[in-house]
This record gives structure tokens, C-alpha cells and sequence, in this order.
């Protein structure tokens, strides 16, 4: 196996130009929304609003203003699957469309996928949903093509301001932290890195420098893995059988053929 | 939303009318089985009609759920990825994924309810005189056919709420009781529709009266899981302050539960229903739970 590979992704210096969003689409040959009559959210200079079957990266536009707008500030930030170490998609598809690769790096397989989106409610981070032409559930795939063709992924090339960067893992981390430690040098002490460790889903592959709480950027606090409510789920749901069937078996007993038989 | 839980940060994975649909007749077919294997096994003769009944439910119904989850696929040609890997064309088999191992029981039980049903139709002398003659196995075949398809029919009434669990959703992530709770009301709904089904052929058996005092048992039972399921809830139970929760209280707490349980244990107290009403009741009731517990996370 290639060395883990993903994306550190800095919002510090992310200008929300969303050159990684044109790039994911052109490359991945996404389908415009609505045939190409986009509409605008109304609430946000962000019209591309989420990650789904046909968006893989999104640029998230935080727009934090004063009631009377004469002071705010913009947290920019291009979200993306986290292609987890401990994957809760993964874990769930039920037809092994999901693999890990050798880049250590989620996929989903297109012509395996029937579309039963198990693994869209399954993901912590919501990145997951159905494309409307294949009708597979899709998501980024850290170009998995590129990558076998040793090419870098198309948003990390053309992201002008070096927001999103690729590499290994462990460069990636290096990188990162130093980035923090920069910052706060430089007084901004709120800067932290988010899914940089193993605490995290084992890690996350794609992780993030951010200068707020997770949940400002429309990240999960404490994100887990789905599987955590298989066993006591299932223990609680046999308690549940073995009630009924005790009560079912002194319920319908023949007590007369009983007595017969003795 | 609640900002501090991270269920609340994912997205919905869009199963709508035709998984509630799934939902409430798989619990029916094969809670139906299983009540119809425990008659089989454990009650008299005299009972015998009342399980064959439960065996016709089973078969269609568990036929009509398989049609019901293809269609629902977003690729229905595809369903067969669930059972036999696409690559390999080896099995597809992963014990720690719901989906995956529901998939599977659902076409053994589907089997085995196809099996009953047949012997059922036997029974009643109404397969063609010379299919008849082929279909004779022994009591004690039959009773392995019963145990291991009641096994599998509850298993399938049971893991939608663990498959619910084992997600990232609010609500259905947010409690383990989810699989308890469709079970229950898998056995008390199905006990309602075998009453109903049996009160419309005008049958009096003593399984009759027994079913009856199972189905509210399973109400009593119901109750209490669903209240186990609220306090389980702690903090999301925020999510169900709005239409669903008036939904749960009105269409399954008091119409569905609360209400046919006072029709049965004071039958003069409101009218005399019959047995009709509070079958019907419960129907309604089960249906709804499925309803507000699928849609409710949905619409987060």
C-alpha cells in the first residue's frame, strides 16, 4: 500500500473564489443543478449551499455580520469528504461498493452502488448523497484516478491561495502544525487543527485548520461511527424477542393437551 | 437543532413513504409468522386455523416488502448487490452491517414463509389434487420449518430499528430502543391483524381470545418501550416538539395504544366495540410509529 494520502485544508487563507469546486466538477464531469438553471440561496453570497451527489467540494461561506452590518467577518472554508480513517460509510454499505483504497483514501464504486442510502444518514459529516443521473451515491474521491495516474487532485491544483494542500498524511500533519503554530505566534490563538490526530475516526485523512468551534463551520462536535449502537441496539431488540416470545409460549400453551400428555 | 449534537450535522438518506410502508408490513409479516409458528407449536388442534391464517399473511406480505425495497432503490436492477458481491461474484455478507445481514434474513424468511404458506394451502385442501399428494412432511419437519421461520420472521420485524440505530441521524442514532420498540409493535400489531382477519371469517377459536390477550400485553409492553425510548432520547427528545410529537401523543400513544387498551379492559366504557375497533386501533397506531419515527429524522 502507497503511503495515506489527503488534503490539510487551511481556512485561513481560503479567498472563497470556489476555482476547487469548478475544478472538482470539470474533472469528475458533475452535472450542473437544474440542468444548469441554478437559483440563488437568498441568504448567502454561497449558492452552491452543500455537499452531495454533485457537488464533492463545496466552498462553505460563514457569514458572521452585526444586525446593522457595520461589522462582521467571513469564515471561509472548502469542505469535502474527510475520507476517514474508521469510515462510517464504509462500514455500512451493504453491497461492498465502498472501499478503501491503497492511498488509504473512501471510495465509492459507481457500478456496484444500487442506491440504497444506507451510507448518506450513516456518514458523520453529511458529505454523502444520491447523484440524480446515476442514481448512486457519490462523493469526492480524493481523484482516486489521478492519484493512479500520479497526478495531484484537481482542487488542490487549482486552488490559487495553497487553502486546500495534498500529500501524505504525515507531511500533511508537519505542515499543519507548524501553520498553527505560526498563528499563534502571530496572535491568532484560536487557531486548532480539526481531525489532525488518530482521536478523530481513527483520523481524518481530510482535515482542517480552523479558527472557531466546529460547529460555526457546520462541523460535527464529536463526530462517531454508526456501528456504536449495533450491540446494544441488537442486545435490546433480542430482550425485547425474548419477552415477547416467553409471554407468546405462557400465552398459547395447552394447558389441557398438557395435563393429556402427563 | 440543537448545536452541541453532532447527529444533527449529517444528512438525511431520503427513506420516505415506501421504507415506512416496509417497515410496518414487514413487522406484520413476520410477526404474523411468529405468533402463527407459536400457535402451531404450542397451542391445540382446535387452533390450527388461526396459524395457517397467520401463514397466509406472512407470504404476501413478506413478497410485497422485497418488491417494496427493490422499488425503492435508487438502481432496483441492482438488488441483487445486496446478497452476491458485483466483482467477485462471491457472497455478500457483512455481519457487522444491519442492511446487509436484513437483507439476507428477509430472503430466508422469505423462503421459509413461502414454505408454510404452501403447507398452510395443503391443509385446507386447496392446492390441486395431485400438487396435494406431493406436499406431505412430517410434524416434526414442519416444526423446525416453524421455529427457524419464526426465528427469521422476527429477526426481520425487529432489525429495522437497530438498522435505524446503527446511522448517524438524530433521533434513530440517538437511542438503542429503536429495534425493542419495532418489535413490539411488530407482535402487537400483527396479533391486531390476525384478530381482525379471523373476526371477518367469523372465527371463534380459544387461540382467538388468547391472541387478544397477547395483543395487550404487547400494548402494555409497547408503552413502556416507548417511554424507555423518550428518556433515552434526554436532550433530542427537542426534536419531536413540533407536528410528529403531537402525531406520536395523539395517533400512537392515546389512538393507538391508550385507546384500544380501555376498549379491551372495560369493553362497555366507551361503546361496545367488538373486536374490530381495537384492532383497527392498533393497526392505525403501528402504522403511525413507524410514520413519525422514520419521517421526524428525516425532516431534520
Amino acid at each position: 500500500m502507497a503511503e495515506p494520502m489527503g488534503f490539510y485544508t487551511d481556512t485561513t487563507v481560503c479567498i472563497g473564489c470556489k476555482a476547487c469546486e469548478v475544478a472538482c466538477k470539470e474533472w469528475n464531469q458533475l452535472p450542473s443543478t437544474n440542468g444548469g438553471a441554478n437559483t440563488l440561496s437568498g441568504m448567502s453570497y454561497d449558492n452552491t449551499r452543500t455537499l452531495d451527489g454533485i457537488h464533492w467540494r463545496h466552498v462553505k461561506f460563514i457569514e458572521q455580520f452585526s444586525e446593522d452590518r457595520r461589522d462582521g467577518r467571513w469564515l471561509l472554508m472548502s469542505d469535502v469528504c474527510k475520507h476517514c480513517v474508521q469510515a462510517g460509510c464504509l462500514e455500512v454499505c451493504p453491497t461492498g461498493a465502498i472501499i478503501r483504497t491503497e492511498f488509504d483514501t473512501v471510495v465509492i464504486q459507481s457500478n456496484t452502488c444500487n442506491g440504497c442510502r444506507d451510507c448518506i444518514g450513516a456518514c458523520p459529516f453529511g458529505v454523502i448523497d444520491i447523484n440524480p443521473v446515476s442514481n448512486t451515491a457519490q462523493k469526492c474521491t480524493l481523484c482516486y484516478d489521478r492519484l493512479q495516474g500520479g497526478l495531484e487532485p484537481a482542487c488542490s491544483k487549482a486552488c490559487p491561495t495553497k487553502s486546500i494542500q495534498f500529500g501524505t498524511i504525515r507531511d500533511l500533519r508537519g505542515r499543519a502544525q507548524q501553520r498553527v503554530e505560526q498563528l499563534h505566534r502571530n496572535g491568532e490563538e484560536r487557531a486548532y487543527l480539526y481531525g489532525a490526530d488518530d482521536k478523530m475516526l481513527g483520523g481524518l485523512n481530510s482535515f482542517y485548520l480552523l479558527v472557531d468551534k466546529p460547529e460555526v463551520y457546520g462541523l460535527p462536535p464529536d463526530p462517531k461511527m454508526p456501528t456504536r449502537n449495533l450491540v446494544s441496539g441488537s442486545l435490546y431488540t433480542v430482550l425485547g424477542a425474548i419477552l415477547i416470545g416467553v409471554a407468546g409460549i405462557f400465552n398459547f400453551r395447552n394447558r389441557g393437551a398438557t395435563q393429556v400428555r402427563r | 437543532m440543537n448545536p452541541e449534537l453532532s447527529t444533527f450535522f449529517t444528512d438525511p438518506p431520503h427513506w420516505r413513504w415506501l421504507i415506512v410502508l416496509y417497515f410496518f408490513f414487514g413487522g406484520l409479516a413476520g410477526g404474523c409468522y411468529f405468533l402463527a409458528a407459536l400457535i402451531d407449536l404450542f397451542s391445540g388442534p382446535e387452533d390450527d386455523p388461526l396459524a395457517r391464517l397467520g401463514y397466509y399473511i406472512a407470504f404476501p406480505l413478506v413478497a410485497l416488502c422485497g418488491l417494496i425495497l427493490t422499488i425503492d432503490l435508487g438502481r432496483p436492477l441492482r438488488f441483487w448487490h445486496m446478497l452476491i458481491e458485483r466483482n467477485t461474484l462471491g457472497l455478500m455478507f457483512k455481519p457487522w452491517s444491519p442492511m446487509s445481514v436484513g437483507s439476507w434474513a428477509l430472503m430466508i424468511f422469505g423462503v421459509f414463509a413461502f414454505v408454510s404458506f404452501i403447507l398452510a394451502l395443503a391443509d385446507d385442501n386447496r392446492l390441486p389434487a395431485a400438487a396435494a399428494r406431493r406436499v406431505t412432511v412430517p410434524r416434526a419437519l414442519r416444526r423446525v420449518v416453524a421455529i427457524i421461520g419464526g426465528f427469521f420472521g422476527f429477526y426481520v420485524a425487529g432489525y429495522t430499528g437497530v438498522l435505524l440505530a446503527v446511522t448517524n441521524r438524530p433521533i434513530w442514532s440517538d437511542t438503542p430502543l429503536l429495534g425493542m420498540l419495532f418489535i413490539v409493535s411488530a407482535a402487537s400489531t400483527s396479533a391486531a391483524l390476525m384478530i381482525l382477519l379471523a373476526h371477518r371469517y367469523g372465527w371463534i377459536t380459544p387461540g382467538l381470545a388468547r391472541l387478544d390477550r397477547m395483543d395487550n400485553w404487547m400494548i402494555v409492553l409497547e408503552l413502556l418501550v416507548l417511554i424507555a425510548v423518550m428518556v433515552s432520547l434526554g436532550p433530542v427528545l427537542r426534536a419531536w416538539l413540533n407536528a410528529w410529537g403531537a402525531l406520536l401523543i395523539v395517533g400512537v400513544i392515546i389512538i393507538g395504544l391508550l385507546l384500544p387498551l380501555a376498549l379491551s379492559w372495560r369493553p362497555g366504557w366507551l361503546w361496545r366495540p367488538g373486536r374490530v375497533t381495537p384492532a383497527v386501533l392498533v393497526l392505525i397506531g403501528g402504522f403511525l410509529l413507524r410514520v413519525v419515527v422514520v419521517l421526524s429524522s428525516e425532516s431534520v
